[in-house]
Order: structure tokens, then C-alpha cells, then sequence
């Protein structure tokens, strides 16, 4: 679904992404792990196209991302932002039914809002919050409505930036089971980032390491365990000893 | 020759800054033609910029109004000329107080707010997240607001010169002595309509270039509380001193002989 080759970004003399190569296939759940400063989130925006990469390709349902009408290309993808990224100035159901009130996909108004309180109530919350505003709402109430954002107009793949961060655990777990029982019955592609092992495990078929600007280890979460990769060992396993130098 | 580099440094990161300003105008030019137009937010920077700034900008008018009264009094007691008190307030106001100050008022008012509120949708990637929803955020935050200045201003302008005349006016009469009638008809006997419609025109590019460096600085904005803080302070000087050179260059345009 989402193929990534030879992909370099540098930011002045930070070079992010030193050649990442990456393939999504079609109704997956990857997730990209890594420490801070990889270039997960560049990966992301690249993909996306908020971040215009130096060179390598990418190719979304065989077609290049950087080429052909924008507005199809973006109505393909839901993501979800670490923060939530929901708009201050509009009420709940008018966030998640931000894509359904206008440009290509819009409906009256009527529709729309019905179709932002299933969704609501897909993630878990009542109709009740659906006037009310992001700033009367909780960290895990905002990353909920970010997530019904995120899937309101049914995308075919769905990205979703730290989806945990910030969360109390057991917040974090219904977000993690929210996310595969969404992924699993929407049938659609996702990748996620993120450095909670909990998450990885939760929500992947695939990971993929990403360290030092390239992928540095790539297969099935049933193998990363057993993988003899030292730095995919020291990762997982959170420890301060290994080839990844932690700063103290 | 380090003093030399770092003049040459600055000079051209000016230039540089001048070039993005340039291109970020002609690009919400560029979008204010072509749709899709977006009218609740287009509504929404109506009501901000022009209704909720009336407060600010007339009583701005009332007391320049009314001051200019004063000194243009006690200035023509020096050569017995206390009778052109009320076409020099009136032209006065119309030609330059009002505009230039009721600009630099809504440069404090709505260049501050609108870099904030961009500044921190920045931040906090709500403008990321607008592109990953299909929507332009020049279309969906520029535009609107840069149309709306540009409109509501000199509407503001208009109000402020009517008010900072009847602040003149109650100085007049209250404290100086003019008879109410004769301060009346030397305002409109001496005011002509290109007085007017020139501060309007004034009006018209102030709320361009305060709505115009509000945007540019709150979408460029640094990260952090202290990125924001910087947006907005420079949306502000920019848009302040933009519209006094803008205003030096129109009056030349429009008076010069």
C-alpha cells in the first residue's frame, strides 16, 4: 500500500532520514519504533506531504505521493496527532466532521453531524459531548475524539502519531485496543509511531526500527523478541546499556 | 571585518525576510480569487477584526478628537487664528489621525490576536492537521482574515473619524466657547470628500498589512510558549511600522503637488 525508498530529509546539518526504505503492505498495522530525534514524525509528514523530502520515492496504492490531484491523495489517509491537533475554535462534532462539512466529501450538515456522533460513539462517547468544545475535555476524551476525527470519513489507511503519549496506562490500553479493533474492522492500512513497547505490542503485525536515519530492523511482532539485532534488543527491552548511546 | 559580516548577515536575512513577506502576499492574493471560499470563517474575521474593535478605536477617536481640539486651539491663539479649530480637527482626523491611529490600534489588537491564535495552532500542528484534511490553511485561515481587515477597517476609520470630530466638538463647545451651530458648519464647509475617501483608502491597506503580518508570523512561528510570544510581537512592530512607512508613501501618492 505504501511503499518508501532510498527517502533522505536533512534539516540544516541534521540529517533525518538517511536513506529509509519501507514497504506497508495493504491492510497492516505497522509500527514504526525508535527512539527520540529518528525521524519517525518526519517519516510521517513526509509521506503526507507536509514535509518535502531531499530524495528517495514514495508511492501510495502504487501512485506517487509527490504527484497527481492532492486533494484525492489526502482523502485516502485519517491521522491522529500526538497532541489531538483538534481545533480550538469548533465544537466537537464540527472536528470530527471537519472533512464531512467541506471540499469533495461534503454532506449537509445534518448528515454530517450524525455521522460524527457514530463515530463518537465508535470511540467511545456519548452524544453528549459532541457540542461541547476540545478545551472541556480530558487528554484521553481529546485523543478519543482525534481518533473519531481521524476515521470519519472512512480512510484506507489511518496514521497515528504517539497515540499514547501522555495517557495514564490504563487510558493508554483502551486507546491501544481502540486502535486495533478500528484498524482490524475498517480492513484499513495502518502506521502507527511510537516508542511504548505496550502500543507495539497491542497494535502490530509489523515493526520496524528506525535508528540513526535508517530502518534498522524490519519483520512480524511475533519475531521482534527473538531478533538478534543488538540495538531492536536494547529498544524493546528499555535498557541503558547497548549500542544506542543514552544521554544521561 | 567580523562587524562587516555580521552587517552583510543581517542585511540579507532582511532581504530574505522581505521575499517571504512578498511571496506570502501574492500567494493570499493568488487564493482570494480562486475558491473554495470559506464564508463562516470569512463571518467569523469579520466579527473579530471589525465589530470587537469598535470599542478600541472609538474611544481612541474620541480623545485624540478632543486633545487635537486643544492643541490646535492654544497653536492658533499665537496668531488669532482660534477659529479654524473645527476644519482642523476635521482634516485632521479624517486625513490622518483616524486611519493611522485606528490602524496602529487594530495592529495591537488583531495582529497580536491573529498571531497567537495561529501561532499556537502551529504549535500544537492543527495547521498539519487542516493539510492532512484536505484543506488549504492559507484558504481556510489567511484569506478570511486578510478580506476581512482589508474591508473592515476603513469602516472602523470611518466610525473613528466621526467620533474623534465629535470628541473635537465637545471640547469646542464645552471648553473653548464655540457656538455649537457655527462648529457644526465650519467642519462640513471645510471638509471635502477626497479628505475622506482618502483615509478610507489609507484604511483599506492598513488592515491588509495588519492582518497580512499577523498571519505571516503567527504560520511561521517558533515552537513553544516562546516561539508564539515572539510571533506576536513581531506581527505587532511589523505591522506598526508598515503602516506608518505605508502611510508617509500613500500621503505622498495622494497630496503631493
Amino acid at each position: 500500500m505504501i511503499d518508501i525508498a532510498g527517502l533522505h530529509k536533512t534539516f540544516g546539518t541534521n540529517a533525518v532520514l538517511r536513506g529509509v526504505d519501507l514497504a506497508v503492505p495493504k491492510g497492516t498495522s505497522t509500527v514504526v519504533i525508535g527512539g527520540s530525534g529518528t525521524g519517525k514524525s518526519v517519516l510521517l509528514k513526509c509521506i503526507l506531504g507536509l514535509v518535502r523530502p531531499d530524495a528517495g520515492t514514495i508511492r501510495v496504492a502504487g501512485a506517487d505521493a509527490t504527484a497527481g490531484d492532492r486533494d484525492a491523495f489526502l482523502a485516502q489517509f485519517g491521522m491522529l496527532f500526538q497532541g489531538g491537533a483538534l481545533f480550538d475554535s469548533l465544537p466537537v462534532w464540527q472536528n470530527v466532521a471537519f472533512r464531512l462539512l467541506r471540499g469533495s466529501q461534503k454532506r449537509p450538515r445534518a448528515k454530517a453531524r450524525a455521522i460524527a456522533i457514530e463515530k463518537l460513539r465508535r470511540v467511545g462517547l456519548g452524544a453528549e459531548v459532541a457540542d461541547l468544545y476540545p478545551a472541556e475535555l480530558s487528554g484521553g476524551m481529546q485523543k478519543r475524539v482525534g481518533l473519531a476525527r481521524a476515521i470519519a470519513a472512512d480512510p484506507q489507511i489511518i496514521f497515528f502519531d504517539e497515540p499514547t503519549t501522555g495517557l495514564d496506562p490504563i487510558m493508554a490500553g483502551v486507546i491501544n485496543e481502540l486502535i486495533r479493533e478500528i484498524v482490524s474492522e475498517m480492513g484499513a492500512t495502518a502506521l502507527t509511531i511510537t516508542h511504548d513497547m505496550t502500543s507495539v505490542r497491542a497494535i502490530a503485525d509489523r515493526v520496524a526500527m528506525l535508528h540513526d536515519g535508517k530502518l534498522r530492523w524490519e519483520g512480524p511482532v511475533d519475531e521482534m523478541d527473538d531478533a538478534a539485532d543488538p540495538y531492536l534488543h536494547q529498544f524493546i527491552h528499555g535498557l541503558a546499556e547497548g549500542p544506542i548511546a543514552a544521554v544521561r | 571585518m567580523t562587524a562587516l559580516a555580521a552587517t552583510g548577515r543581517r542585511t540579507l536575512a532582511f532581504l530574505a525576510l522581505v521575499g517571504r513577506i512578498a511571496i506570502f502576499a501574492a500567494t493570499t492574493l493568488s487564493h482570494l480569487l480562486r475558491p473554495p471560499f470559506y464564508l463562516r470563517e470569512f463571518g467569523l474575521a469579520l466579527l473579530q477584526i471589525g465589530w470587537f474593535s469598535l470599542p478600541v478605536v472609538g474611544l481612541t477617536a474620541l480623545f485624540t478628537g478632543g486633545a487635537l481640539a486643544l492643541q490646535i486651539y492654544a497653536g492658533g491663539a499665537r496668531f488669532n487664528a482660534e477659529a479654524v479649530v473645527p476644519s482642523i480637527v476635521a482634516i485632521g482626523m479624517v486625513r490622518e489621525l483616524g486611519p493611522v491611529l485606528g490602524g496602529l490600534m487594530v495592529a495591537g489588537r488583531v495582529a497580536a490576536a491573529i498571531a497567537a491564535e495561529l501561532g499556537t495552532m502551529k504549535v500544537t500542528e492543527q495547521i498539519d492537521a487542516l493539510v492532512t484534511l484536505s484543506t488549504h490553511p492559507m484558504k481556510y485561515l489567511t484569506v478570511p482574515r486578510v478580506l476581512a481587515a482589508t474591508l473592515t477597517v476603513p469602516f472602523l476609520v470611518a466610525v473613528g473619524d466621526a467620533i474623534g470630530i465629535f470628541g473635537g466638538y465637545l471640547v469646542g463647545t464645552s471648553r473653548l466657547g464655540f457656538d455649537q451651530s457655527v462648529y457644526l458648519k465650519n467642519t462640513v464647509d471645510f471638509l471635502e470628500l477626497w479628505d475622506v475617501g482618502s483615509g478610507l483608502a489609507k484604511g483599506a491597506v492598513f488592515g491588509f498589512i495588519v492582518a497580512l503580518m499577523g498571519c505571516y508570523h503567527g504560520m511561521h512561528s517558533g515552537r513553544g510558549a516562546q516561539g508564539v510570544g515572539r510571533a506576536t510581537t513581531n506581527a505587532v512592530v511589523s505591522a506598526s511600522i508598515l503602516i506608518l512607512a505605508s502611510n508617509y508613501l500613500l500621503t505622498e501618492l495622494f497630496f503631493s503637488a
